[in-house]
Order: C-alpha cells, then sequence, then structure tokens
C-alpha cells in the first residue's frame, strides 16, 4: 500500500457511507466515512436504520460512484445482497458497493460473488480501507 | 482480506516496549512513582461511609459476592430457554436477556424492517407468549433478571410483571434490572424510537410505576458502556453517565418523584476496558462525585439513595479477532480490575465475541474466568484492598477532578439533551473514536497480536463455530402468527385503544396500561405504533 495519511485518492468521488437494517453500531460507519473524507472524497452519510431500497435510492439521486454498507448485527449477507439488487434494479450496477463490520471470513467468498468490492473489518488500518477503496474506483467495471 | 495487515518482524530484543506511555488511557499523566506528596492529605473514610469513595458497603463482597451475569440469547424463546438454565446449572447468579434487534426497535418479527435482523443479535420477545417460553422452569423469586432494552424498555418491563402474574409470583418480589436508558441509545448503540422528550417521559413512568409495585426491581441502568465502547475515555464515559443520570433526577422529580425513594433504585452500567488503574479509580472517583452531587444538588439525606451501585461488562471492543485466545487474558485482567472497583455485578465477554455469539463452550469459559477470581484468587476477601495507596488514591482524585471537567463542559453547553439533539456530543463520539483507531493503527496503542507481536504464520482459528439454527426465525414468525390468530382480537384492540389514549395525556403513567396490552397479548410492534402515532419518531441529526 502505498497512500499515506493526508492524500488525497479519492478527490472527485462521491461516496455513499450507509447503515443497513436497525443496527444501531454507527461509530465505525463513521470513522470510515471521516477517513475517506479526509483522503478527498465527498461522502453523504446516510444515519441509522435504512433499508436497501432507500440506500439504492439515495445512492442514484446523489450519483456517486461507491456505496459503503456498515454491519454489525450478523445480516451482512442478506442486506448487502438486497442493496445490490436494488442498486442493478435502479439502473446503477456500475456503482461499486464495499463491505465493513462484524464479518466472519467463511462470508467472504459469498459476499464477493455478489459483487462486493471490499470487505473491511475493524482491525484493518484506515490507510488501508481507503488505499483498497481507491484502488477498486480506479479499476474497470468487471 | 484482499490486504491484510503486513506483520512486523521487529529485530530481537526490539519488540519489548521498553518505554510505556506516560500517560493513562484517559491521557491523565502517570508519576513514575507514586507518593505521600501526591495526596491531598485528607483522611480517606471507610467503605459504607459517605461519600463512599472505598466502597458503599462496609463489608464489600464479604458481606455478598457481586453477580455472576452473563448477558445472553438469540434466536427463540426455547433456544435462549435452554442456555440460561445451561449458565444458571454452572452457577451463574443472574440473567441477562439479550433482545434481538426487532424486539429493541419496537418492530414486529414479520416486519419489512425486522426480515433480516429477526432471534439474530438476541432473542425475539414479540408477545407475552414468548416470554412465558423464555422464563420457563426459572424461578423469578430466587434468579434477577436484567434486560438490556431502550426503546421498548417500558413495554418489556410491562411484559415481566404480566410473566410474574402468570407464574403467581408476587411483584414486589422481582429483582432486576432494565436498562431503560434512552438518553445514551441517541449517542450511541441507536435503539432509539420516539423524540426525546416522551422517551423521558416513558422512563420516568416505568420508574415511578416500578418503585411502587416491584420496589427491589432496577428500573433504570443509566449506561455509559456504549458510549465508551464506541471510543469514549473513560473518563467520558462516567461524565456523559453521570450527566445523563442528573437528567433522569431531574426530570422523574419534576413529576413529583421524592428523591430520597427513586434515587436508591438508580442503578449503573459501564465498560471495562485494558487500562488498569483508569478503571479501577473512575469507579472509585465515580461514587464519590454521585454521592456528593445528589446531596448538594437534591438535599438527598437518604443513604441508599447517594449510593452508586452498578454493573459492569468486560471485553466488548478491547477484544479483538487477531490471536483470539488472548482475549480471555484480557477477560480476566478487567474482571479483576472491576472487583477492585467494587462492582455490584459483573458480565464477562467470551473471547469469540469479536466475530459471533458465543458457543456454549466460550460462555462456559467467560463464567469460569469470574468464578477463579471469586473463589481463588482471595481478592474478594477485604474491602477496597487498594484503597490507600499512594497511586490509586492520587489517579482517583485526577480522574475525579477529569470527570467533573467534563460534566462542566457539557453543562456549559447548555446540557445533556440539548447536545444530543443538536448531535454535538454524537460527533465528539465519532472524533474519538477515530483517535482511538489511529492510534492503534499507528502503533501507539499496542494491541498484541494484531498491531504488535504478530506470525507471520499467524492463524485466526478460534475453535468452534456458533452456528444460529436457520430456522429460528422462521419459528418465531410461525409463534407470533398462531399468537395473534389465538388471542382475543378485540380485547387486545381495546387494550391498544386505551394506550393510545394515555399517551396522548401528558402526566398520565402509561405503565398499567402497557401492562394490560401484554396481558392481552398485543405485540411489541402493535404498542410501539399507537405511541408511535402519538408521539412521532426520533429524528437523527447527521453531523459529520
Amino acid at each position: 500500500m502505498t497512500a499515506t495519511a493526508g492524500t488525497p485518492v479519492l478527490r472527485g468521488r462521491r461516496i455513499l457511507v450507509a447503515k443497513p437494517g436497525l443496527d444501531g453500531h454507527d461509530v465505525g460507519a463513521k470513522v470510515i466515512a471521516l477517513a475517506l473524507r479526509d483522503a478527498g472524497a465527498e461522502v453523504i452519510y446516510t444515519g441509522l436504520r435504512k433499508s436497501p431500497e432507500q440506500i439504492a435510492r439515495v445512492a442514484v439521486e446523489e450519483g456517486v460512484d461507491a456505496v459503503g454498507l456498515s454491519v454489525l448485527s450478523g445480516s451482512h449477507r442478506e442486506l448487502a445482497a438486497d442493496t445490490i439488487d436494488g442498486l442493478r434494479r435502479a439502473g446503477a450496477g456500475h456503482v461499486r458497493v464495499f463491505v465493513g463490520g462484524t464479518i466472519p471470513a467463511e462470508d467472504f467468498e459469498y459476499l464477493r460473488g455478489l459483487g462486493v468490492r471490499g470487505i473491511y473489518t475493524s482491525a484493518m488500518p484506515l490507510e488501508e480501507v481507503v488505499a483498497s477503496v481507491a484502488q477498486a474506483l480506479a479499476e474497470r467495471s468487471p | 482480506m484482499s490486504t491484510q495487515n503486513a506483520p512486523k518482524q521487529p529485530a530481537a530484543g526490539e519488540n519489548a516496549r521498553t518505554r510505556p506511555e506516560r500517560t493513562s488511557g484517559s491521557g491523565i499523566p502517570v508519576p513514575v512513582v507514586a507518593t505521600a506528596d501526591q495526596l491531598r492529605g485528607a483522611q480517606l473514610e471507610a467503605p459504607g461511609v459517605y461519600p463512599y469513595t472505598r466502597g458503599i458497603f462496609p463489608d464489600g463482597y464479604t458481606g455478598r459476592l457481586w453477580t455472576f451475569r452473563q448477558y445472553s440469547g438469540f434466536g427463540t424463546a426455547e433456544e435462549s430457554n435452554q442456555r440460561y438454565r445451561f449458565l444458571l446449572e454452572q452457577g451463574q447468579t443472574g440473567l441477562s436477556v439479550a433482545l434481538d434487534l426487532p424486539t429493541q426497535c419496537g418492530y414486529d418479527p414479520v416486519d419489512a424492517m425486522a426480515r433480516s435482523e429477526v432471534g439474530k443479535v438476541g432473542v425475539s420477545l414479540s408477545s407475552l407468549a414468548d416470554a412465558e417460553v423464555l422464563f420457563e422452569g426459572i424461578d423469578l423469586t430466587r434468579i434477577s433478571t436484567s434486560f438490556t432494552i431502550n426503546g421498548t424498555a417500558a413495554i418489556i418491563y410491562a411484559m415481566y410483571l404480566a410473566v410474574a402474574d402468570k407464574h403467581g409470583v408476587p411483584r414486589e418480589k422481582l429483582t432486576g434490572t432494565i436498562q431503560n436508558d434512552i438518553l445514551k441509545e441517541y449517542v450511541a448503540r441507536g435503539t432509539w424510537i420516539f423524540p426525546v422528550k416522551p422517551s423521558v417521559r416513558l422512563i420516568a413512568d416505568s420508574v415511578l410505576y416500578s418503585n411502587d409495585v416491584s420496589p427491589r426491581f432496577n428500573p433504570i441502568s443509566i449506561a455509559g458502556a456504549h458510549v465508551r465502547d464506541a471510543g469514549a475515555t473513560a473518563v467520558e464515559e462516567i461524565a456523559y453517565t453521570l450527566a445523563n443520570g442528573l437528567a433522569y433526577v431531574d426530570e422523574l422529580r419534576r413529576r413529583g418523584g421524592d428523591v430520597d425513594r427513586f434515587g436508591r433504585r438508580l442503578s449503573f452500567f459501564f465498560y471495562v476496558h485494558m487500562d488498569f488503574f483508569d478503571e479501577v479509580c473512575k469507579f472509585r472517583a465515580a461514587r464519590r462525585i454521585w454521592a456528593r452531587l445528589m446531596r448538594s444538588r437534591y438535599g438527598v439525606q437518604d443513604a441508599r439513595a447517594q449510593h452508586f451501585r452498578f454493573g459492569v461488562v468486560c471485553g466488548g471492543s478491547s477484544l479483538v479477532s487477531a490471536q483470539p485466545y488472548n482475549n480471555i487474558i484480557r477477560v480476566a485482567v478487567e474482571t479483576m480490575a472491576a472487583v477492585l472497583g467494587g462492582a455490584q455485578s459483573i458480565f464477562t465477554c467470551a473471547y469469540d465475541e469479536p466475530f459471533q455469539i458465543p458457543t456454549e463452550f466460550s460462555a462456559e469459559l467467560a463464567l469460569r474466568t469470574q468464578q477463579i477470581i471469586a473463589y481463588e484468587s482471595g481478592v474478594a476477601r477485604t474491602v477496597d484492598p487498594l484503597g490507600g495507596s499512594y497511586f490509586v488514591e492520587s489517579h482517583t482524585d485526577r480522574m475525579e477532578e477529569a470527570i467533573l471537567a467534563v460534566m462542566r463542559e457539557i453543562e456549559d453547553y447548555g446540557g445533556v439533551i440539548q447536545a444530543i439533539e443538536d448531535g454535538w456530543l454524537q460527533l465528539r463520539i465519532a472524533e474519538r473514536a477515530r483517535e482511538r483507531k489511529l492510534k492503534i493503527d499507528r502503533g501507539e496503542t499496542v494491541v498484541v497480536g494484531q498491531n504488535e507481536f504478530r506470525r507471520a504464520d499467524q492463524s485466526e482459528e478460534f475453535g468452534e463455530v456458533f452456528r444460529l439454527d436457520p430456522q429460528a426465525a422462521r419459528r418465531v414468525v410461525e409463534r407470533y402468527e398462531a399468537v395473534r390468530a389465538r388471542r382475543n382480537g378485540a380485547e387486545a384492540q381495546r387494550a391498544l385503544a386505551r394506550l393510545r389514549q394515555a399517551a396522548a395525556k401528558d402526566g398520565e403513567n402509561l405503565m398499567p396500561y402497557l401492562v394490560d396490552c401484554c396481558h392481552a397479548y398485543a405485540t411489541v410492534g402493535e404498542m410501539v405504533r399507537e405511541l408511535k402515532a402519538q408521539w412521532g419518531e426520533f429524528r437523527e441529526p447527521v453531523r459529520l
């Protein structure tokens, strides 16, 4: 990883940080949102308790490049699938989706299979999260 | 993970940090050697004597040991009932009910918002029928039950009273706690439902009602644990919590409550993380700050109403998934701090909690940790064994000063309710969380096995995997449907209509109406819908 703190590797990117479902643990989402903003991204945070449909709608309305879902309740499989589905149905299948939270390693493959471009847990340094998001956004759509 | 943290390869002898930080986790300077010069010179009063720095009881744990209370619950009421019976057979002395998010946020299990969360982080209690199963075979006169419930706390308390009625247990014999602290939900944890004012009214209703009908029950547990786990320091954790406590006392007095009476049943709840002396001393400082505030601000004379009684949870975000068995040692250290700080009840997290619901094996190990400290280490033999230590007493003094400074800052802002409604406190916690995270990322805070002392071939293996029964959610919904089909629908509707009318009248205590609703098998979602219709919903201030 080459990104260093303060490098605006995400300048010009619009990213929606979202809390799907009922999980109220929002500190991880906020810390990530602050880190993405520090890296130059324009960050929109949804606040708590949004349905996947609401998140997809906001993503389209705001014309974001990426959606970051934060889930600590164990419901990441369903919520990521529904959000990606919602984005596709809204004609926004190009929007990159990232997932963070309490995600067991055994679910990584399932999430990647859905099209999730990055999976982040609390142990991962912020700098690496930012670099990984920047890299995924720089890649062409599959 | 695609980009794993590269393990550091320390040169020989380099990885042992020879110069630990000179300030505590709360940022308080720590002397290399504490001496009598650091003491303020005042004679320290005995345990059980105002302002209770050394403990609220003269005999400490020799009179009564702390309660072993493991937070537990998942899936259906049947599965959770089985886990409770297992833990009680293993020597647990109190129950602590973990509820699923739909129950906590006031949605029935069939609601679209609830769909993916039924039975996940706790047990689903959608009506009295679930509660009847949950407490089957458990003697409610002997076992105290704690519920981590806030937005729907008054409803779950009503349900507990209704279960006691069904079991033929007199309500006045019930012991236990509902968390019922909505203010911190707006700041961290997020299971709010209604706007601040009606929420605080509902808390006052339940506290005043409980004082009358179940006087041994704690109708509120003012909790700092969640803001702490979210990012606050130990000092801020205590300061925010005491500030919330004062807000509740003000509201209860406004409602005509007698502080000498309801003050006896106020309890508190905190996290214990790894900075050992911050943890021990924050409790010693908090005890005397609370007692002094109760006396000076409200003229409380009753000693028990000055007592700062608290439960703790050890673990939380201080536990990590890297080298997960290390968490067992962390929890043991934290439990020791809780005991030396004088906690009334302790929940020890299982080592696998950073990534899953504990298995029966890991849950038992967590309980054994407490039992070993209680029965083998001998620390409970004498009251406040650290009392009089140059360092502990001077650090307690400095923690106290720092806590009071943060409380003044909140008061200057316009009080804690204002700070929450504006999102000021929420933003502050988020900034603190970022600081904490960056310190770990940069290696300024050592987390063994995560940012230091990693092995290149490190496995994140953690033993048994917990599997939630994939059919649990379906069974929850089946009972929900069955209850609605078999109950007297007209009776339930009448009870709900009366609840709605009462909610429209400020000053009317809603508890009797909620108990009636529970007895009529009205569901949590139905009761919440009635209240939302009157009060609306909280609008979260999203500030970044």
